[in-house]
């Protein structure tokens, strides 16, 4: 690990404006994958940002009638939250079923956006990666690749974003709100906030320089059967090899996004149109164009069958 | 003493102590941090310095140069040792690679230097100013491409890779019934939650090493060879290790370099592997690849038997021997077995839980279900009608004992196994697919030469000292119910001392040998102390009685205090086994049954019930005993479901090298296991009556789970971990 400084923030604007100064900055917030990964030396901030005491803790009703859920609000009390349980049940499913108790404690809204991919040659150093170390390869497609996209991901990188908690965000349709340096907000759908890998798999999302994320605000509830189902190697503590977050309305029209197989929160609204006719119709649209390795293109076929159990369980409810 | 034939009655029968329910005696000092793992002797060595690994980056090659005056310069380094600054060294007589490496780098991980320094935080950021430059060589990674050119490797342990009787390629050509398959077992990883740690320190050209260990006598004496100095000069004490699995059956990197390190920067060091460098730098179970082919005929009966296995090892490694328990384990008249091993670049593989047998069993014990579902018989009855009470191989040497049909039958009633349906995929609960599978255990119940010191002090406190280590497994309290039964004291008056190599050499924990060697090592020092105290009260030995801390001889009754003195009294002693190993096969067996669900869309499966029903000759503590079987069990499923050490076959590595991604079950995973033991007790093997059961719960537990989703689902898969990408591919 090497050296760095520390401040803690004021205020989020000051946050911002303190990391836009300072190109080797970094905030941290739970730090549940930050400090691991410093302590790899994949991460080497030379400044750390505490955002922890910004008052960003709160979970608000907004006048639209949806809900703003502050950056820091740790991953167990969103789950725990009446109204997320009430309203998003989805939100609440797909956060237990990431990570562990003891992390959920810790870890953030805001940090679980922005955790990075899990795959094994980003966490080893001595491998070629793209993601933590541009052009010098990637060692994951030649090599072992089961747990990797199979979709949206380029010659350079076929890491997936490993958050459960996004992909029910997806689902429902989430906005990411900013604050930039200059105190002005910004507001991103979250289909536009993670970004596909291209030639700079480095790029995670359009966060700009210093730009902080201060809620997540959800639009007013839609109603319908909510789903998460995960499908993992082991029952708990296990990153997805595939997860499906689904919301099926009663006229049997409904939405859809997919963990576990692609460098973002997969979500494809052709796919989603086609719910009333099935699995196989829904999953067409949601792979057109995957490029799967030998090792993960089960992946395709496992979503199609997470999607019917998922639609199966909707039926039986 | 020596043991030379069967035991009689003994003060062990009376199974006052042993035999006994009984509390981890260390447990409180567990539960509250008091007991001392190797990384925490902070009294002892109150101000250490922290040495971090380096390993290689490459898998095959030279270090072409390595530059480390940065992290020489770097805040709070003392010190940086590498192949070429630590002065001579030697290797090991158990160790295959070098701990510390360079110019040649042998495999991937492989340590090329440790740096020292104040803190950790130091010496990790020292580690990464050494600039290596590496000339990379071709390497072999792949066992099934290796496989062509394995070879016949030498005897180990006294046994021969091969075996034949009969006639096995006529019987198998004309046997009715035959199945021939392939199975693949991968790689795994010990896994044990305390990592490889060591604290060293030198007073002259003495050394002291705190290590995490299983074998002390023999880690002494390869730390010695290593640093080429007498292994009297070198102390090792590991009286409390965080799980071993095997992997701490020798020395590894983390003591070589915690003691060069020390020696380089004058002061005591402390070194412990990072998760991340535990797959390949130290070793792990061996992947293999087995073929069998069984013949039967109409009545179920095995005809031809042949069971073969490749496996791959550094150049000078030992070969993972799959098929040796299968060998004797079934009747039939013609049969073969084999083992081969391939030269691999990989990390050294070596010991871990039952080695040879448990992946053996994971292959043989599917093949077993297969022929009997061929013949069309339930496996259960396939295996009771092909029971066997001698060595198949050899006739006239019969088991010692063996209940395997009462464990079979016991946990078939027990399980409700007859409610099975014998057609697979016929059994749903909901979106569950539900499936039974049986499978049996075996493993072997060698001992070794195990020796131990128990004192009486004045106070009437026995204590016990000897080098045997508690891996978790329970050492402390069946060497304390031991001495408690023999010297006729309550338990809570014993204090039992372990794992120093101060103390008489023991057998060490391994091999399932630990606890009936070691407590029978305890058994002999007992009775000679109980001469000792015959002879200070001049009676004899026989006429003395002991019991609730008082020697009766007679008219006299003298509490044990008072006959020890104020000097104390001492006996050491240790067990020699010598009777003859030929004319008895020493096996522990059990049978497995394990319930799956099966998702019918999605291929995911669970564990719903597991049940083992043992057979161990005597058990010295019940709950410890059951919780080596339901740890093994917990362990097998890892090994069923999920466990696997995945080779990039480019790079030449295992990638999945921490606990994120080589998953081991947790506690979701694992539902309602239960354990039983036969009453039964085996005088053959040592006075204790004892034969072992810390290897013998992994024994055949994969295999069941695997014929539990073939049960459940139809889809036979012979290659390990059986995972929901094969499920579906099936």
């Amino acid at each position: 690990m090497r050296p760095f400084s520390y401040e803690k923030a004021a205020t989020p604007a000051a946050a911002a404006s303190a990391a836009a100064k300072n190109p080797h900055a970094k905030f941290i917030a739970g730090g549940t994958n930050l400090l691991d990964l410093m302590k790899l030396e994949i991460e080497k901030p030379a400044h750390l940002i505490d955002v922890n005491g910004l008052a960003l803790d709160k979970v608000e009703a907004t006048p639209e009638g949806g809900l703003r859920i502050g950056a820091l609000v740790r991953n167990t009390d969103l789950a725990a939250h009446d109204k997320v349980r009430k309203d998003y049940p989805l939100l609440s499913r797909a956060l237990l079923a990431g990570a562990s108790g003891q992390l959920r404690n810790k870890a953030t809204t805001a940090g679980n956006l922005l955790q990075r991919t899990r795959c094994p040659y980003f966490y080893d150093t001595n491998q070629a990666c793209n993601k933590r170390a541009p052009g010098t390869g990637c060692g994951a497609l030649a090599g072992f690749s089961r747990q990797l996209a199979v979709i949206g991901t380029s010659n350079t990188c076929i890491a997936t974003h490993p958050s459960d908690m996004a992909i029910a965000m997806r689902a429902l349709d989430a906005v990411v709100d900013t604050v930039q340096p200059d105190g002005a907000q910004r507001h991103v759908a979250i289909a536009d906030f993670h970004t596909l890998p291209g030639d700079k798999p480095q790029v995670e999302n359009v966060l700009k320089p210093g730009e902080l994320i201060t809620s997540v605000t959800l639009p007013k509830p839609v109603g319908g059967a909510q789903v998460y189902h995960k499908v993992r190697d082991r029952a708990s503590y296990a990153f997805a090899l595939v997860s499906v977050g689904m919301i099926v309305q009663k006229d049997g029209t409904g939405r859809l996004a997919v963990g576990g197989v692609a460098p973002k929160p997969w979500r494809v609204e052709a796919a989603d149109a086609e719910l009333p006719r099935g699995a196989k119709a829904v999953a067409a649209k949601l792979f057109a164009g995957a490029k799967p390795t030998h090792d993960n293109e089960f992946k395709i076929a496992l979503t199609e069958r997470v999607i019917e159990a998922s639609l199966a369980d909707l039926r039986r409810a | 003493m020596k043991f030379t034939q069967t035991e009689g009655k003994n003060r062990t029968d009376r199974q006052k102590v042993i035999g006994k329910a009984t509390p981890r005696i260390e447990g409180a000092l567990k539960a509250t941090g008091k007991a001392t793992y190797a990384y925490e002797w902070h009294d002892i060595a109150p101000k250490p310095a922290f040495g971090y690994v380096l390993g290689a980056a490459i898998a095959k090659g030279r270090i072409t140069s390595m530059d480390t005056s940065g992290a020489e310069s770097s805040a709070g380094v003392l010190a940086v040792v590498t192949a070429e600054n630590a002065g001579p060294l030697d290797k090991g007589n158990f160790n295959v690679v070098k701990l510390l490496a360079g110019p040649e780098i042998q495999h991937y991980h492989q340590a090329i230097a440790v740096i020292v320094a104040r803190t950790f935080e130091e010496a990790r950021a020292g580690a990464t100013k050494i600039k290596v430059r590496y000339a990379s060589e071709p390497g072999v990674y792949d066992l099934e491409v290796a496989k062509e050119t394995a070879v016949k490797p030498p005897a180990r342990w006294g046994n021969e890779p091969d075996s034949a009787a009969g006639d096995f390629a006529g019987a198998f050509a004309a046997a009715p019934f035959k199945i021939d398959a392939t199975y693949h077992t991968p790689a795994h990883s010990h896994a044990m939650m305390e990592p490889f740690a060591s604290i060293a320190a030198w007073k002259g050209d003495e050394l002291t090493v705190w290590t995490a260990n299983q074998m002390i006598a023999w880690s002494r004496a390869d730390l010695a060879k290593t640093l080429k100095m007498p292994p009297e000069k070198v102390r090792v004490v590991s009286p409390y290790v965080g799980g071993g699995f095997g992997g701490k059956l020798w020395i590894r990197a983390d003591v070589l370099l915690a003691a060069l390190g020390a020696r380089a920067a004058k002061r005591p060091v402390k070194v412990a592997l990072p998760r991340p460098m535990m797959a390949n730098n130290t070793v792990h179970r061996p992947a293999t690849i087995q073929r069998v082919r069984l013949g039967a005929g109409k009545d179920g009966k095995i005809t031809a038997f042949a069971h073969e296995n490749w496996a791959g090892n550094q150049k000078g490694g030992s070969t993972e021997t799959a098929t040796l328990a299968s060998r004797a384990l079934y009747a039939g008249a013609n049969r073969m077995t084999s083992n081969r091993n391939a030269t691999l670049d990989l990390p050294e593989g070596n010991a871990m839980r039952a080695p040879g047998d448990a992946p053996g069993s994971m292959a043989f014990e599917i093949a077993i279900d297969e022929i009997a579902e061929k013949v069309g018989l339930d496996p259960v009855e396939f295996r009771v009608i092909n029971d066997t009470q001698v060595n198949p191989e050899k006739p006239a040497q019969t088991y010692s004992t063996r209940k395997l049909i009462q464990c079979l039958k016991t946990g078939a009633e027990k399980f409700g196994w007859s409610k099975r349906n014998a057609k697979p995929g016929a059994v749903r609960d909901g979106n569950w697919l539900v499936g039974l599978g049986v499978a049996t255990a075996y493993r072997g119940a060698p001992t070794m030469n195990s020796g131990a010191r128990v004192r009486i002090e004045s106070s009437g406190r026995v204590i016990v000292e000897t080098d045997m280590t508690d891996i978790g497994t329970g050492s402390y309290t069946i060497i304390g119910q031991t001495a408690a039964e023999m010297m006729g004291v309550p338990l809570d008056r014993v204090d039992v001392r372990l794992g120093d190599s101060n103390f008489p050499v023991s057998a060490g924990s391994g091999g399932q040998f630990g606890a009936v060697s070691a407590t029978s090592g305890v058994y002999a020092a007992c009775l000679k102390l109980r001469e000792a105290i015959a002879t200070k009260l001049g009676v004899a030995a026989d006429t003395l009685e002991i019991d609730d801390g008082f020697a009766v001889a007679g008219s006299k009754r003298v509490a044990l205090g008072e006959v020890a003195g104020t000097e104390g009294l001492s006996a050491e002693d240790k067990i020699e086994f010598a009777t003859d190993r030929e004319k008895h096969l020493h096996y522990t067996f059990g049978a497995h049954f394990v319930e799956v669900g099966v998702h019918a869309i999605t291929s995911e499966v669970r564990v719903r019930r597991m049940l083992a029903v043992c057979h161990a000759g005597r058990i010295l503590n019940p709950p410890a005993a059951r919780n080596q079987i339901i740890g093994a069990m917990t362990m097998g499923v890892g090994a069923a479901l999920m466990e696997e050490l995945v080779v990039d076959k480019k790079v030449g590595f295992f990638v999945n090298h921490d606990l994120a991604s080589y998953e081991v079950p947790v506690h979701a995973d694992i539902p309602h296991q239960e354990c039983v033991f036969l009453d039964d007790e085996d005088p053959t093997v040592s006075p204790m009556k004892a034969l072992g059961v810390g290897e013998l719960g992994i024994c055949g537990v994969s295999a069941a789970v695997a014929n539990a989703v073939y049960n459940a689902t139809g889809k036979r898969v012979r290659d390990y971990p059986i995972t929901i990408d094969k499920l579906m591919r099936t």
